[in-house]
């Protein structure tokens, strides 16, 4: 695989599951009150008939069958009858990727759980990439002492294994999404702070730096047109695997059951449900994994894509 | 050398003690305390008061820092909540499994690392070179409870070739020390290649791509000009000094070995740190936690410490500005 063309094969994977996730649950909505008597477990690409009855229920089964003035809607432990007056809407439908334990519809829930982990991943980044230039911006230019101080502080905190201090901090602060994204966000923005420091130390030795003072521009002026054109490459770089880094820990604390309270299906805490019924679903624990590993290597492709365009300008 | 070492030794001193109070601080920053997190309906104000006051929370803070700083000085680190066993004990309990389940691990992860990377270096751009990095590629984004998960229905449900769970079978103990031992690598065998195959994905792309810096230097051009064997310069010119920047990985991967070892050691029953790290968490036990917490940052600055040393040890050139 070239280079560039893993940034192009990243992006477009990003685009489209993005794309997916965000506009997904408006293509298709989770039907309201399934029961799911007659709809578990349904293997990828069953088709099946969704009936809608004048009182709200919604019954969905591969098996629905006419006898006379009745619906017969089947399941393999019990059937239910409907009389054909009360039916309010008939549809052939499918389940693409399979239905879960309660029958709900598996691609249904992965683009809302998809819709969760990638806002939460994406938030959790904006704060590591707001913390972590901060405190590197803040360590570059206040001084040897504050430097030292700054970076000590950083040290410590990179040597505590990530899930070690996401699980402390997940059991102190019961999560909800917003505290989960600033829990995400406040452990991962070490690396951006190290990163930018490193860069701008080294960018202010350097040549086209001096000239630019020598020739007496401000210093807005040198931000602007040498620190900052210089940075964004890196720091994208960096964001792109980091943001990475944080889909997976999302995703694993929600597989531990540390994250997102259950109720709310994300990516990590469908793999745990699937691993329950391993044996009589594999579609249910393998494909969210599938998903979380697409978003993944799609954002490292771009990481080794931006690593590539930096080296060769 | 020996400078160097008791200088590195020197500084993780202030190291281990802000990593200790950035736990505190953590801890302390919390909503709530001790008392709430073992908070029981049936709690009169009379107990949650005598709670308190056998935690230390009547104290102002400061004396409670100053109390957690001591008493991990003397090495206690404190009393579960759930179960009253000391912490020290428990990890006394739950570090062996999990050592032998890291070096396992470890081991794995380096010696099919390197083997791949030599041979995708074989041939760069050959077809073992592409499916390797693609697969490398593949793996480092592959979450490891979903791979721990598959691993446990496959090799362990359907083809029933490893056990799935556990240290050991039921009814180990009658065992024969011999059959014994057979009875715990057979339980090793999953989990560890799960957490080492994820590192050797790793450690694969990396050494590759330290090979084909070297495969350039001018020494490996005289290696060849002086008629040594393609095989040879190889595993021995070009692999040996791939090698120094591996033994800083080594000291990197133990972070990355810890915190996988919360997930495969749940996935896989397995009783070490990692599971015992999480049930402490559901049952909001915060001694534990924070204890099991503080002694994996230390294990963590140990790491890149004897990674420092090793390097110092194994490439001179690290020792002249160093000692």
């Amino acid at each position: 695989m070239s280079r560039s063309r893993r940034l192009r094969i990243g992006v477009t994977g990003l685009g489209l599951l993005v794309a997916l996730c965000m506009l997904g649950p408006l293509l298709l909505p989770a039907a309201p009150g399934i029961d799911p008597a007659h709809a578990a477990l349904l293997p990828p690409g069953t088709a099946v008939t969704e009936v809608t009855v004048d009182d709200g229920r919604t019954l969905v089964s591969p098996s629905v069958r006419f006898e006379g003035d009745t619906v017969i809607v089947d399941g393999p432990r019990r059937s239910a009858t409907v009389s054909r007056n009360e039916v309010a809407a008939i549809r052939a439908t499918r389940f693409w990727l399979g239905s879960d334990r309660f029958g709900r519809d598996v691609l249904a829930q992965l683009m809302a759980g998809g819709r969760i982990s990638i806002s939460v991943a994406a938030l959790a980044v904006l704060i590591a990439l707001l913390v972590g230039t901060t405190v590197g911006l803040t360590a570059a230019t206040g001084g040897a002492v504050v430097d030292a101080v700054l970076m000590r502080l950083v040290d410590a905190l990179m040597a505590f294994p990530v899930l070690f201090l996401l699980i402390l901090l997940a059991t102190l602060f019961r999560p909800g999404p917003l505290v989960l994204v600033t829990v995400l966000g406040m452990t991962s923005w070490m690396g951006l702070a190290r990163l930018v420091r490193g860069q701008v130390l080294s960018l202010r030795g350097r040549t086209f730096v001096l000239a630019a003072r020598a020739a007496g521009a401000s210093p807005r002026r040198i931000w602007r047109t040498h620190y900052v054109p210089n940075l964004s490459g890196p720091l994208s770089q960096d964001t792109a695997l980091r943001l990475g880094d944080l889909v997976l820990a999302e995703a694993t604390l929600s597989y531990l059951g540390l994250g997102i309270p259950p109720d709310i299906p994300t990516w990590g805490a469908m793999v745990a449900q699937g691993h329950r019924v391993m044996v009589d679903g594999w579609w249910l624990a393998t494909l969210p994994g599938f998903a979380i590993a697409a978003l993944v290597i799609s954002l490292a492709l771009i990481g080794d894509g931006i690593q590539e365009r930096l080296v060769r300008s | 050398m020996r400078g160097l070492i008791a200088r590195r030794l020197l500084l993780l001193i202030p190291m281990v003690w802000l990593v200790a109070t950035l736990t505190f601080v953590v801890v302390a920053a919390a909503p709530g305390s001790y008392a709430d997190t073992v908070d029981h309906p049936g709690l009169t104000v009379e107990q949650r008061e005598a709670l308190r006051t056998r935690y230390g929370l009547d104290q102002p803070v400061h004396r409670q820092y100053l109390r957690w700083l001591g008493s991990i000085v003397t090495g206690d680190l404190g009393m579960s909540f759930a179960t009253r066993e000391p912490v020290g004990r428990l990890l006394a309990r739950a570090l062996p499994p999990t050592l032998l389940l890291g070096t396992a691990a470890l081991l794995l992860d380096f010696i099919l690392g390197i083997l791949v990377a030599v041979a995708a270096a074989r041939h760069p751009r050959g077809w073992f070179d592409r499916t390797s990095t693609f697969f490398s590629l593949v793996i480092v984004g592959l979450p490891s409870f979903w791979v721990a998960g598959l691993t446990v229905l496959v090799f362990g449900v359907l083809l029933g070739w490893f056990p799935a769970s556990h240290m050991h079978s039921v009814g180990a103990d009658a065992l024969t020390p011999l059959a014994s031992l057979a009875d715990l690598l057979r339980h090793l065998v999953l989990p560890a290649a799960c957490l080492g195959l994820v590192g050797a994905a790793g450690t694969a792309r990396y050494l590759r791509s330290t090979l084909l810096d070297i495969r350039g230097e001018r020494y490996i051009l005289a290696a060849r000009a002086r008629g040594i064997s393609d095989r040879r310069v190889l595993w021995i010119h070009t692999l040996r000094p791939a090698l120094l920047p591996v033994v800083t990985l080594l000291g990197l991967s133990l972070p990355f070995l810890v915190s996988g070892s919360v997930v495969i050691e749940t996935v896989f029953s397995w009783p070490g740190v990692g599971l015992a790290l999480l049930q402490a968490a559901h049952a909001r036990d915060i001694p534990v936690i924070m204890g099991i917490t503080l002694i994996g940052a230390v294990a963590v600055l140990i790491g890149s410490l004897a990674a420092d040393v090793l390097y110092a040890v194994v490439d001179p050139r690290a020792r002249e500005d160093g000692a």
